[in-house]
């Protein structure tokens, strides 16, 4: 049968012909970052509609507000876009003076005009993040008369209550306050859009960086803007690559093909830290790792159960094993680096305090539960930790996986028992965590606002009132210590079992230089990258 | 049978009967295609996902939520739902994706290319080392090569595409670097031609942009590689079962006493016999391969038809999952026509039958 024999041979050769002119491993262009992400969350460019971590951290390299803060002292705040700014003696009205001689990439000046247009469109259209700027008593309605011009560089901003400056500020450096090219959306808008059809892959920003492309689930494409006011960055590009998968972005780094991986696992940090060629760069993020206990359910509704649960949960050991250089343990719902955050960790796993707490309660020989528990790697491995310590108070938990849309449906309903997840904040303000955590307006089905706590159906009409009344205290100071001493209640008696807070994890080629890890995602920032 | 009847089937046979069979076609296919969105559309919604959610995200105030759910057109009843759906999309508008707000057409332009070429180049591949291995398998029936290659279709077949593909990764591009990276192309050449059909291999050549082209082709070989292996696992087993099932036919006995030579008997005799079926098994593992893999899609990071519906399906982005649904239903519809067509051209009796 040689004849046979011979044609698979020449198959194979004509095949291996076809594939051998290959394998030039070039390494990435020197003016050209490259990233490797994950960036399907992607699903707009538009400041007005952005909420996601991917597109967030565009726009902060691409857009700017009218003010920012200082990454390594968030209560360092200073203007942007906003050369000044003043508080009207009520504490009701801020008055902005825009900075002289700026443009946006487009070639226009930035003018009054531009930031009111912009917050004005940001309230109209009341995309997701719109919350943001309404809190402050704006609606589509009243916006035009709140927010309003006063000349080519100045406007104010008027609320409906005299709330913290501090607050207002932050809540202003969110991807929903940056200021958009008024004159460039306006030619594209289109029965009555504010330009947002256009705006969703458009760009009309002043940043560092102008958005070029974005090709959903394949890549973004920015170049350096020539109209910055800023120093120039040395990259001419800056190119997002959606990598899904994380080992695959491991073998590009180490190949070279990739400038910088985003998605590193407690695996890749392991395997990637003994590479002479590769560094590891972290910074403390907002985001906190917490599980939350629903109190339609009676078991979980007794206190000594929510304080048994928070001693049953081993926080060194997962942060040391499954979630190795990715968490810090935190056990309060500000995040380290927030006004008045709370740094202590009073719990730690502790057996027989925990069963002395459930006999207390009556539960001497444990309860069976269950836990929502999203389908990914470390969701579920740090579900499965405490699985383990629940069972030896005589706890059995049950977990019932689902993806991530499906478990939070489920949440907002609050049809589950437990439900285990990550929080991270809106802006940098500490408000926005305790508008969360700990506020609850109405505990009833039917309440028009669905805060963290009413999804456990945690009903604490005290606590909201000081949560709210900390919105309007003007002296950081003093606001820093209400928010104090509401985490030390909250940590005491509140259904949130809070274990961990986030650390973003880059690795990096050696020579590739300047990438900050802010505490939020607008805060990331290759403008001073180098290489 | 009735006079008219007869009468009837007399006019139809004086008419092109290629009208009837059209006619009778196009029921089929616009019948199976309807089932199909009926069946994906109510999949759809009994999925415990709020669609709503993906849009505005866990967010955002009640006045947003509740004004999305309406424009979403959740507030209507699923049958009306359904029917602007369809009534839309036989005029050939799919709507536009819930989450990006794009037209579902043109995502679909967009990543169906991708799946495409990678499909083809693989279903090339296996078939190409498929066939001919497969009858190789079968002439040395029992034989060590008969072992070797049952072996290599059972590890092609049951083992994990994602480990496969991670592990040629590892070896072909990070250890010896013989293959580009994952990826269709470098970012150093992906501005150097437009696309016109959006299958870089033609759009490159066509243009002349031979660095391109091989930069295409280092990127294509592993993955498409990849899913030749696996279809080459199937069709090697299917070619060596028709072949034997062929080579004990009387007509081979008779060809040898004639003294034929043997490669005529295996290559023109068996081989022609065996090859009606086996266009079913290549056009079904082609349509296999063109719905999109979505494993191999994630690990080469292929933006392909796979990854594009995984993640509408994730977000309950309805209208992208009925698009994609719909191109794969059309796929599988014309593949089967197509295979149809081929047995006409290799086998006689289904020609003088029709």
């Amino acid at each position: 049968m040689k004849h046979v024999q011979k044609f698979v041979a020449v198959a194979l050769m004509c095949t291996a012909a076809a594939f051998a002119p290959v394998a030039a491993h070039a390494a990435t262009p020197a003016d050209t970052l490259i990233q490797a992400w994950a960036i399907d969350d992607v699903i707009s460019l538009d400041p007005a509609e952005v909420f996601e971590f991917t597109a967030s951290e565009v726009l902060g390299n691409s857009y700017q507000g009218l003010v920012g803060y200082n990454i390594s002292n968030v209560s360092e705040i200073f203007g942007v876009i906003a050369e000044k700014w003043e508080v009207s003696e009520d504490g009701k009205t801020f008055t902005f003076t825009i900075r002289d001689g700026m443009k946006f990439e487009s070639g226009n000046p930035i003018t009054a005009e531009d930031a009111v247009y912009s917050l004005q469109r940001a309230i109209k259209l009341d995309k997701s993040p719109a919350f943001i700027l309404t809190q402050f008593g704006f609606s589509a309605d009243n916006v035009d008369a709140m927010i309003r011009k006063t000349g080519d560089m100045t406007f104010e901003f008027e609320m409906d209550k005299p709330y913290a400056p501090t607050l207002v500020l932050y809540c202003l450096t969110a991807t929903v306050g940056f200021i958009v090219d008024s004159e460039l959306v306006k030619s594209h808008e289109a029965d009555g859009d504010f330009g947002y059809t256009w705006l969703k892959t458009g760009y009309a920003g002043s940043g560092a960086f102008a958005i070029r492309e974005w090709r959903a689930n394949e890549a973004i494409v920015l170049e350096r803007n020539a109209n910055y006011s800023g120093d120039a960055p040395a990259m001419a590009r800056a190119i997002y690559r959606h990598i899904p998968e994380t080992a695959t972005q491991r073998l590009l780094l180490e190949q070279g093909d990739i400038d910088i991986a985003r998605d590193v696992g407690a695996e890749e940090i392991d395997a990637l830290s003994s590479n002479p060629d590769i560094v590891i760069d972290s910074g403390v993020k907002g985001s906190i790792y917490y599980f939350s206990l629903n109190q339609k359910n009676e078991n979980l509704a007794k206190p000594q159960v929510r304080q048994a649960m928070k001693y049953l949960v081993d926080y060194a050991t997962i942060a040391d094993t499954i979630m190795k250089g990715k968490v810090i343990p935190h056990q309060a719902f500000l995040p380290r680096g927030f006004l008045g955050a709370l740094e202590e960790t009073p719990f730690s796993l502790n057996v027989e305090k925990a069963k002395e707490l459930l006999a207390e309660a009556g539960l001497a020989d444990g309860f069976s539960v269950t836990m929502d528990t999203r389908n990914t790697n470390e969701i579920t491995a740090i579900a499965q930790a405490i699985q383990q310590t629940m069972a030896l108070a005589g706890i059995k938990l049950e977990l019932i996986p689902g993806d991530g849309q499906q478990t939070l449906t489920k949440y907002r309903a609050r049809n589950h028992d437990i439900y285990i997840g990550r929080w991270g904040p809106d802006y940098q303000d500490p408000h926005t965590n305790a508008d969360t955590f700990a506020r609850n307006p109405d505990n009833s089905d039917e309440a028009a606002s669905k805060p963290l706590a009413w999804r456990n159906a945690w009903d604490i009409p005290e606590m909201t009132k000081k949560a709210d009344a900390a919105v309007l205290e003007a002296d950081a100071a003093t606001r820093a210590q209400i928010y104090i001493d509401l985490q030390k209640e909250h940590q005491e008696t509140s259904p949130f079992v809070i274990m961990f807070q986030e650390i973003e994890v880059v690795a990096r080629r050696k020579n590739v230089e300047g990438f900050i890890v802010g505490p939020s995602f607008n805060d990331n920032s290759f403008k001073a990258v180098t290489k | 049978m009735s006079a008219r009847s007869v009468l009837a089937e007399g006019r139809a046979s004086a008419l092109p009967a290629l009208l009837g069979r059209t006619l009778r076609l196009s029921a089929t296919v616009a019948f199976t295609i309807l089932g199909l969105l009926v069946v994906t559309f109510l999949i759809g919604r009994v999925v415990p996902v709020d669609p709503v959610l993906a849009v505005v995200g866990d967010r955002a105030s009640k006045s947003t939520y509740d004004r999305a759910f309406v424009e979403l057109g959740l507030d209507r009843p699923l049958y009306v739902q359904f029917g602007l759906y369809v009534e839309k999309a036989v005029t050939g508008d799919f709507g536009e994706s819930v989450l990006t707000k794009k037209p579902i057409l043109d995502d679909l332009i967009r990543v169906f290319p991708a799946t495409l070429e990678l499909a083809t180049v693989g279903i090339i591949i296996g078939t190409l080392f498929g066939v001919p291995v497969g009858v190789w398998a079968a002439v040395r029936q029992g034989k060590l090569v008969d072992q070797v290659v049952r072996i290599l279709g059972l590890v092609g077949y049951s083992a994990p595409i994602f480990w496969l593909g991670l592990l040629g990764l590892l070896l072909f591009y990070a250890k010896w670097g013989l293959v580009a990276g994952p990826g269709r192309i470098d970012i150093s050449y992906e501005y150097t031609f437009t696309r016109v059909t959006g299958l870089y291999l033609i759009d490159t050549a066509m243009q002349g942009q031979w660095g391109a082209f091989r930069n295409v082709v280092s990127h294509i070989a592993l993955p498409a590689s990849l899913l030749g292996y696996y279809s080459m696992a199937y069709i090697a087993r299917m070619t060596r079962s028709f072949m034997l099932n062929e080579l004990a036919q009387e007509y081979i006995v008779t060809a040898r006493v004639k003294g034929v030579a043997e490669w005529r008997i295996i290559w023109v005799h068996a081989l022609r016999n065996a090859a009606v079926p086996l266009v079913t098994v290549i056009a079904l593992s082609y349509a296999g391969l063109l719905e999109g893999s979505v494993l191999t899609e994630t690990v080469f990071a292929w933006p392909g038809l796979g990854q594009y519906l995984t993640n509408s399906l994730q977000n309950a982005d309805m209208n992208a999952v009925l698009g994609g649904t719909l191109v794969i239903g059309i796929i599988f519809v014309g593949l089967n026509l197509l295979s149809d067509f081929l047995y006409t051209l290799l086998d006689p009796r289904v020609r003088r039958r029709s």
